[in-house]
């Protein structure tokens, strides 16, 4: 059977058809997907460039209130760019980051618990005593002290520059051990199976074995914990760039952005904090639902309450 | 038993030396003590002495055992902005964090234990929904946006609660605590809520399933057999074994409560241990920084030890399980 064929007799594919709260989690993630990916089309201004926009025009109401104005349809923010072109690129900013932000931990947690598992000993010991140690810390408070510490190490200027993939590497060094723990535990409950002595049989050298045998039969869990792990990295990232830590203004994820409209709410600009905060909210509550429909269609046994 | 415990207890020293690691490369390689010390202002001749007299040209593993030796006297360097020993500077912060953290655990001790058990015993009816249905959505918000809300519906449209600061605190033996005034009180209120609500989803969640599991149980099935009334079933019999678990979490998730407390003190301009951290992070005081991270570090091990331990004497699967 071709693989589109056997996707659509799937277990996976019949569960979403007759579960709502997973098509519509879908179907906005999906446009939310689209929006971020095709922002520089989508945007009515391009907010990354200085010459678009006119401090004259900061703290404009949204266009349907008193003092609104048709040529921004949310408001501006307090630099006068248009919030709803600044949220859609804060969007892209927060969606490259949390994308980003997992793969890094996946990539890191998967070789680490795959070596840990598979050859097991001292390496194996050691390793986990590593995770636990990092496990035993709420990764916020990780990944804010290495949020500061490269602040420092960096400077203010550069620290900025580099923001987005220091902030992968940050969110994803401080999940990273989950992952570990994951993909070690069902390492260790493949490593017996007879493909696996068979492929030993054949000679095939570890790397082999581990990569191209065992690796497969462990993502069904990677999958599960994935989903999850993105919305994680998306509140990390907002979380960051809320304290001071993360994206700077002039180039602004969503998190940044409410850092930003807060200092002004006292003055009565309630949208500029408003709209990204219910965007980033939705967000991150359709990658949640998303993720627990995942977690009990692929896994039926994990569920409980 | 007494092996697990010199086991934990020595994996927990191990622990705080690689956190007291980071710290000291921290402090070292990005920080400058001469400059904390004497500040900008002095020639490169003057500040080669004082490095040397300070031992900064010594061995990476000497200077190593002197700050460790240094941090178990208490000793963790000077703060460049406060002038002040670090450590003193975050014990003049903690009453702040620490009563915002108790307020909170008071919190959520009080709503999410009657709320589990509602909706454990009554599964179907339209509060637990309308509770599930709430504390699946409340994972998805941020504290500082619940923080932000409260504060804008509470303290800018209303104008009931003040919105920043700790207001008129009571000086108890060095202690500022702000529960015996009532401006204290009422600048209490909105930081612990949004701070309540990270931890609540989850609570009520655990009491409930763990309720649910328990009203399941042989014994149960018992008591109901045995005509025992349903207040006394349900109040007596079943939930005493919910708590056991709940407790073990809530030890844990304590900890975790005071890693929020640097957002929710952000946005209150509360001044605690986790503002001064921010701040620290924005004057580049070097060595506040890593006190902070030394002390916060001490929290978690002796949280997660004192909890491993416990669980140790109540669950013997624990301490068996860690042997070889």
């Amino acid at each position: 059977m071709r693989p589109w064929e056997r996707f659509k007799k799937s277990y996976l594919l019949y569960s979403f058809k007759r579960d709502p709260i997973a098509i519509i989690s879908f179907g906005v993630l999906a446009v939310l997907a689209i929006i971020s990916l095709l922002a520089p089309l989508i945007a009515p201004y391009n907010t990354y460039d200085t010459a678009t926009y006119d401090i004259m025009d900061a703290e404009t109401p949204p266009s349907w209130m008193e003092g609104g104005n048709e040529m921004f349809l949310l408001g501006t923010d307090i630099q006068g760019r248009d919030l709803l072109s600044t949220m859609i690129y804060g969007l892209r900013v927060s969606f490259l980051i949390g994308v980003g932000a997992v793969v890094f931990q996946a990539l890191v947690g998967i070789l680490v618990g795959m070596l840990s598992g598979y050859l097991g000993g001292k390496l194996d010991a050691f390793l986990m005593r590593l995770a636990d140690i990092q496990f035993s810390i709420p990764y916020l408070i990780v990944a804010i002290f290495t949020a500061a510490i490269f602040k420092l190490a960096f400077g203010v200027g550069r620290y900025e520059e580099l923001a987005v993939p220091l902030l992968i590497i940050i969110i994803g060094m401080s999940e990273w051990p989950k992952y570990a723990r994951t993909v070690r535990a069902s390492v260790l409950g493949e490593k017996n199976k007879e493909y696996v002595e068979a492929a030993r049989v054949i000679g095939f050298n570890r790397r082999q074995i581990m990569f191209r045998h065992v690796l497969p039969n462990t993502m069904t869990p990677v999958l599960v914990i994935s989903t999850i792990q993105v919305a994680g990295a998306v509140m990390s990232e907002a979380a960051l760039s809320f304290l001071g830590l993360g994206m700077p203004i002039t180039k602004p994820s969503l998190g940044s952005l409410i850092r930003a409209g807060f200092e002004y709410i006292f003055s009565g600009s309630w949208w500029i904090t408003f709209f990204p905060g219910v965007l980033l909210v939705i967000f991150i509550l359709v990658i949640l639902l998303l993720g627990d429909w995942l977690r009990d269609v692929l896994n039926p046994k994990l569920y409980k309450g | 038993m007494f092996a697990f415990i010199v086991r934990r207890i020595i994996q927990a020293i191990l622990v705080m030396l690689v956190i007291g690691l980071v710290g000291f490369v921290i402090q070292h390689q990005i920080g400058d003590p001469v400059r904390d010390l004497v500040g900008e202002r002095v020639t490169p001749a003057e500040r080669e002495v004082i490095r040397d007299r300070l031992g900064l040209n010594d061995p990476f593993y000497v200077q190593y055992v002197r700050f460790v030796k240094n941090a178990v006297k208490g000793d963790l360097g000077l703060s460049f902005f406060y002038k002040k020993p670090a450590l003193e500077v975050i014990a003049a912060k903690a009453p702040a964090t620490i009563e915002l953290v108790i307020v909170t655990a008071i919190i959520v001790i009080l709503i999410s234990i009657p709320a589990g058990i509602y909706s454990a015993i009554n599964p179907r009816s339209l509060f637990s929904r309308f509770v599930m249905a709430i504390s699946t959505i409340g994972v998805a918000i941020p504290v500082f946006l619940t923080a932000i809300a409260l504060i804008y519906l509470f303290a800018v449209e209303l104008n009931w609660l003040p919105s920043y600061g700790r207001g008129e605190t009571v000086n108890l033996w060095g202690w500022q605590s702000g529960f015996f005034t009532w401006d204290g009180l009422t600048h209490l209120i909105l930081p612990s809520v949004s701070l309540s609500t990270i931890m609540l989803p989850l609570f009520i969640r655990l009491v409930r399933a763990e309720m649910m599991e328990v009203l399941e149980t042989d014994y149960i099935k018992f008591a109901w057999a045995k005509g025992l009334h349903r207040q006394r079933v349900w109040y007596i019999h079943a939930f005493k074994n919910t708590l056991l678990p709940v407790i073990t979490v809530f030890g844990v998730e304590l900890g975790i409560l005071f890693a929020f407390t640097i957002l929710t003190e952000t946005v209150f301009q509360w001044q605690g241990m986790g503002f001064m951290f921010l701040e620290a992070v924005e004057r580049s005081d070097t060595s506040l920084l890593v006190a902070y991270l030394v002390v916060v570090g001490v929290i978690f091990v002796v949280v997660n030890t004192t909890v491993d331990i416990i669980y140790g004497f109540v669950n013997p699967m624990v301490r068996i399980a860690g042997t070889k």
